[in-house]
């Protein structure tokens, strides 16, 4: 694996020695590699925010291994959402993670890509108890199911619902509507 | 102890040596979902012993609206106002960070000017926030006054916004890159005014709880919550600080020339409400120093960027510029397209870190747009916080959170 132009740096950033405190993106990720390898991938930053992707086996160790990383320090989870992306096969669900370090003040974000037969996950409220809603909120919108959660039902919506309405295919319009059409009032 | 007896049928029963049965019955008791205490709709299961909670339960989402779905929907400035009704408290606070959201993914420079007013609105919008907080806070432990003291304020504020935006409570306030219009002279006369009038009633208010025997017995050890068990609950804001964590995004991830002004930030040791409420006025103090640093230099120069695409044309050159009145077209009916990008902006809300998810796959509208709502995060730890404590702890407890249903139900 090669990590020396991981995130597609100028050489003179990549060759600078880094000050002993300050977490770059690049030597984040260089770490991250090394240990995890080939399961992590898709290395970008936008807007400045480490963003890579892993698969759905080693999240829960990732996320573990990155809260108790001496340097590291990623103490806080800012975050658990999903993004629905239905005409990408295999590959329907995203569920994203923003985790934050106090102590460096550096932000990761972490994707993994589920597919649509199968959007089982592991949860993550063994490391921080605030993933529970955020975990419940991403089951409520997206159906995302979260294995090993402990309370995993709706909590924005009404139990009755029998589909998940942050899903691409349920329209925000009443579909009986002929005056609200896409070409002037959709995307 | 609420405890049911099971009668003896008669008194010869009792005469012929039986025990009287004593059954532990757990009560079951619903607070909210509309309740005085809780200051919006939200319901709270608690089981009690007695006067005790054992255990709680929370629903959410009696005011959902579904601002994430709607908001694929809308071009951004119709987003505007969905997150004036998240925090309406501070709206200002949600509109600016919309506004920097977007601004991010198109790259757009704002003018230091408009950077200074967005800073003394949000400021304002802080201590707007945190007088209601702590008003109904001295309500809710039965001391009336001191909410009729700083709620005049609170009305002073929002005739700063009216000034300005002409919006009192959902403001909608600002553009994209930059401001609506320029602070006019009477505006910067009633935040001077506010800047001087303020201090000696905030100070009488913390004469009334600060020391306030009552005040303290009722608030001292109630709520707390470690730092640690706070941070794993997702805690930001005033509520985390209470706990003893200094974390606050305007230091951390400066956004909006936060780093120009100098300001301390209050920690708290216990994290209990008593705590909270110290840090909320702290903070009220802070916010003023930032407000006068800002009055006193704000710079001269354009109050919007120079981003005609995006920001939406003074009305005047509507009526009388060709160019002006296409973009307003085009800005108005979301003909212009973002560009693709992924974006996570926060900002410090009244209650911590408002978070902005923004994806954009190039349409007039976000792919997908998350709304990292302090609420909602933290509010999960309600149940931990008042188990052990008496319902009168457990609604002083939430009262202290400042738990706004609108953030928390999106």
């Amino acid at each position: 694996m090669f990590v020396n132009n991981l995130l597609g740096f100028p050489t003179e950033f990549t060759t600078t020695a880094p000050l002993i405190h300050m977490l770059t993106n690049q030597s984040v990720a260089e770490e991250i590699v090394k240990k995890f390898g080939d399961d992590v991938f898709d290395f970008e930053e936008p807007f400045g925010m480490l963003t890579f992707t892993t698969t759905r086996e080693q999240i829960i160790p990732l996320l573990e291994y990155l809260k108790s990383h001496p340097q590291f320090n990623i103490n806080f989870l800012t975050d658990i959402t999903a993004i629905h992306y239905p005409d990408a096969v295999g590959q329907e669900f995203c569920v994203v993670y923003h985790t934050h370090s106090f102590i460096n003040n550096f932000r990761i974000r972490i994707k993994v890509y589920l597919p649509d037969a199968d959007v089982h996950i592991s949860t993550a409220i063994g490391l921080w108890a605030s993933a529970n809603w955020m975990e419940r909120e991403t089951f409520d919108l997206f159906g995302i199911i979260f294995d090993g959660h402990p309370n995993l039902k709706r909590i924005l919506n009404m139990e009755e619902m029998d589909y998940h309405p942050m899903r691409k295919e349920y329209p925000l319009e009443d579909p009986t509507r002929q005056d609200k059409i896409d070409a002037l009032f959709g995307r | 102890m609420t405890e049911t007896s099971v009668a003896p049928q008669n008194n010869t029963d009792l005469a012929k040596g039986d025990q009287v049965q004593y059954v532990n019955e757990l009560t079951t008791l619903n607070l909210g979902p509309t309740h005085p205490a809780t200051h919006g709709i939200f319901q709270n299961i608690l089981t009690m012993d007695g006067e005790k909670i054992v255990a709680g339960e929370q629903t959410v989402g009696y005011i959902h609206r579904a601002f994430e779905k709607i908001a694929e929907r809308r071009p951004f400035y119709q987003i505007t106002t969905l997150t004036d009704r998240m925090n309406y408290c501070s709206s200002p606070i949600n509109n600016f960070g919309w506004h920097m959201t977007v601004e991010k993914l198109l790259s757009i420079e704002v003018p230091k000017r408009a950077q200074y007013i967005r800073v003394i609105l949000m400021e304002l919008a802080r201590i707007a926030d945190h007088i209601i907080c702590n008003g109904i806070l001295g309500v809710d432990t039965g001391a009336f006054t001191g909410f009729l003291y700083v709620y005049e304020k609170r009305e002073e504020i929002y005739e700063i916004y009216e000034e300005i935006c002409g919006a009192r409570l959902t403001t909608n306030m600002g553009r994209v890159g930059g401001m609506e219009r320029d602070l006019n002279s009477t505006a910067i006369h009633k935040i001077n005014e506010f800047l001087k009038s303020f201090p000696p009633v905030l100070k009488e208010f913390e004469r009334l709880f600060n020391r306030n025997r009552i005040f303290m017995d009722r608030t001292i050890g109630v709520g707390g919550i470690s730092a640690e068990r706070a941070m794993s609950y997702g805690f930001t804001g005033p509520n985390l600080r209470a706990a003893g964590v200094d974390y606050d995004v305007r230091v951390m991830s400066p956004y909006s020339s936060y780093e120009d002004f100098e300001f301390d930030i209050p920690v708290g040791q216990h994290g209990d409400t008593y705590d909270r409420f110290m840090v909320r006025n702290e903070e009220m103090w802070q916010s003023l120093r930032i407000i006068e640093q800002a009055i006193k230099n704000l710079p001269e120069g354009p109050y919007y960027a120079d981003a005609p695409e995006f920001y939406l044309p003074p009305k005047q050159e509507v009526y009388r510029n060709m160019e002006a009145l296409i973009y307003h077209f085009k800005i108005v009916m979301g003909e212009i397209d973002a560009p693709i990008g992924e974006v996570y902006h926060a900002v410090e809300g009244g209650n911590g870190e408002l978070g902005f998810y923004l994806i954009s796959d190039g349409g007039r509208t976000p792919y997908r747009l998350h709304f990292r709502r302090p609420c909602f995060i933290y509010y999960q730890a309600y149940p931990e916080m008042c188990v052990g404590s008496t319902i009168s702890d457990a609604i002083v407890t939430m009262s202290s959170l400042n738990v706004i249903a609108g953030e928390l139900d999106a």
